[in-house]
């Protein structure tokens, strides 16, 4: 009986007062709609940033000649540093074939030298991209007696940490205006459509209703637009997927990152996200206006 | 119920037993410095029917907000059947509110509710069965006068129509207590007899009624007690009085002429 109370109240409030509540069902939807379109945008980048810093590895090659046992005791002290995610043995004849992949006419080239002048290497990844210099350090330190050279690709490595980094930090900070935005948007639309309404609540207070009961209807009026503001979005977002994206993915990598959010996932997040805030900011905006 | 019914309703021993209201040197002062109410105390028994009278600013409409826990005395106790309304924690406020009917003179009425609605709200709010409801509120607004109008918008509706409206909502719960700040002021003399006729009826069946007003042909014809209060202060408490002391016509004229040349007369300050 109370539900269907509150709930008959908050459909009569959104008839009522239809233009207010259009406005929010409005913002609502435009907001979720540029967040939608906005979250796999900013994670395609950050992925594909990601991507790119795990391109940063630490090449250990060993001296000529090496022995086996050499290698291993070389292999196990690379592996039980700290911040070291994974250690690749590449051997010369390896090397020479990655070489291969890359320089053309490698055979000709070789031809003249006569052998293969690559070393034995270990390729070690770390497990966070910023802690190489820690690992190069400490293995300066200990350095392996086989270990003939350390390289980390320096100019390399650091280009693709400073640009990879102002990316994401652009990309975070983007994302964190646009929500904030977003929130106060749909706050200020609700608690304009509410103020309309403050002599009525003023009125109900003074009959002796409780706040919750003058509260319960607004909030559930706020649901009631954030869900389906959020529905709309969902809908506009997927036949946007549907016609233009997915057709496209395949021509673009950033298009089909492969670490973007998963399409219901967001779905749900920008639904719970409409109802919350919408009905959220009916309940707390009400908070100035109950104080009679 | 705020009043305890230990004793069946008897108008004419309005103050046996505890008042029930009581205003014990209440004082108001507003945050900008304007005083509201300066050392008010006042008893009004059950069943009885008060006028407060006075002139715009003299502190009825402060009384009329004090007794709903609208506002808090700066100074001074307020009981309403023996309970101190300071001791009322905020959360029961509503509660208090459902033992008191108010009629206010801008009626304040749900804008978007039909008649029958805003009746029922003030039944919603106590928790009443959708039964009760459905035979309270055209019984109710039988009474006002207002059966043909049950499914029109308060704007649809003459103001004197829409104060019957705010009379019955605000009696629907039989409340002990009937509070109304200046029920006729935006209403012509006709009409305002209607109303006030409404209230005395309410008043009959043993509710106590406070009617603040200054509507001086109003309060001489009713001949009720009456509470006139100037600049905060209570300056008469008559029963069965009149908007003005008794005064002979040359007194009139005096006071008159004084008024025009130097101010009110009696300045408290």
């Amino acid at each position: 009986m109370r539900f269907g109370f509150f709930l008959r109240e908050a459909l009569r409030g959104l008839r009522r007062s239809s233009a207010p509540a259009l406005a929010a069902l409005l913002t609502v939807l435009l907001t979720a709609l540029v967040l939608g379109v906005f979250i796999p945008i900013v994670q395609a980048t950050t992925g594909t940033a990601n991507e790119v810093r795990g391109r940063v590895v630490l090449d250990v090659y060993l001296q000529q000649g090496a022995s086996p046992a050499e290698r291993s005791e070389v292999q196990s002290a690379l592996e039980s540093t700290t911040n070291v995610k994974s250690v690749e043995f590449i051997s010369k004849t390896e090397a020479l074939a990655e070489l291969g992949r890359k320089v053309t006419d490698t055979d000709e080239k070789l031809e003249l030298l006569g052998t293969n002048p690559l070393p034995d290497l270990f390729r070690v990844t770390p497990d966070d991209p910023d802690q190489l210099a820690v690992i190069e350090q400490s293995l300066a330190e200990q350095k392996p007696a086989a270990v003939d050279e350390v390289r980390n690709r320096e100019g390399e490595t650091d280009k693709i940490l400073s640009a990879t980094g102002l990316v994401k930090a652009l990309a975070a900070g983007l994302a964190a205006l646009l929500v904030f935005a977003s929130i106060a948007l749909v706050a200020n639309t609700i608690r304009l459509s509410i103020f309309a309404r403050r002599r009525e609540v003023e009125v109900m207070k003074l009959v002796g209703a409780t706040n919750w009961f003058i509260r319960w209807p607004f909030v559930i009026e706020g649901v009631i637009v954030g869900f389906f503001g959020g529905l709309l979005a969902v809908l506009l977002l997927a036949i946007a997927k549907q016609t233009f994206i997915d057709p496209l993915s395949d021509d673009f990598a950033l298009l089909a990152a492969p670490d973007t959010i998963d399409f219901p996932l967001l779905i749900a997040l920008l639904m719970v996200a409409c109802v919350a805030v919408s009905a959220l900011g009916s309940g707390l905006t009400l908070r100035r206006f109950l104080k009679v | 119920m705020a009043t305890p019914r230990t004793e069946p309703a008897r108008r004419r021993a309005p103050t046996a037993g505890v008042p029930v209201v009581e205003f014990r040197e209440v004082t108001k002062v507003y945050d900008g410095g304007s005083v509201g109410l300066e050392g008010a105390t006042m008893r009004i028994g059950r069943g009885e029917f008060v006028f407060l009278v006075g002139p715009t600013g003299c502190g009825k409409s402060t009384c009329i907000r004090l007794l709903m826990k609208e506002l808090e005395p700066s100074k001074g106790e307020i009981h309403i059947a023996g309970r101190s309304l300071g001791e009322i924690p905020r959360g029961r406020v509503p509660f208090l509110r459902r033992n008191i009917g108010v009629v206010f003179q801008d009626y304040k009425l749900l804008p978007n509710r039909t008649v029958y609605d805003n009746v029922a709200y003030s039944l919603q709010v106590i928790g009443e069965s959708r039964q009760e409801i459905r035979r309270k509120v055209p019984d109710i607004l039988r009474l006002v006068g207002l059966s043909t109008k049950l499914h029109n918008y308060p704007d649809e509706l003459s103001g004197g129509e829409q104060q019957r409206v705010s009379i019955a909502r605000a009696f629907v719960n039989h409340p002990p207590l009937v509070l109304a700040d200046e029920p006729t002021g935006n209403l012509d003399p006709e009409t305002s007899i209607g109303i006030m006729q409404l209230i005395y009826r309410i008043n009959r069946t043993g509710t106590t009624v406070i009617v603040a007003t200054h509507d001086k042909e109003m309060v001489d014809k009713m001949r009720r007690r009456v509470i006139e209060l100037r600049e905060g202060r209570i300056v008469r408490d008559e029963q069965s009085g009149l908007y003005r002391p008794d005064e002979s016509t040359t007194e009139f004229a005096i006071r008159l002429r004084g008024e025009l040349g130097v101010g009110p007369e009696g300045h408290p300050n």
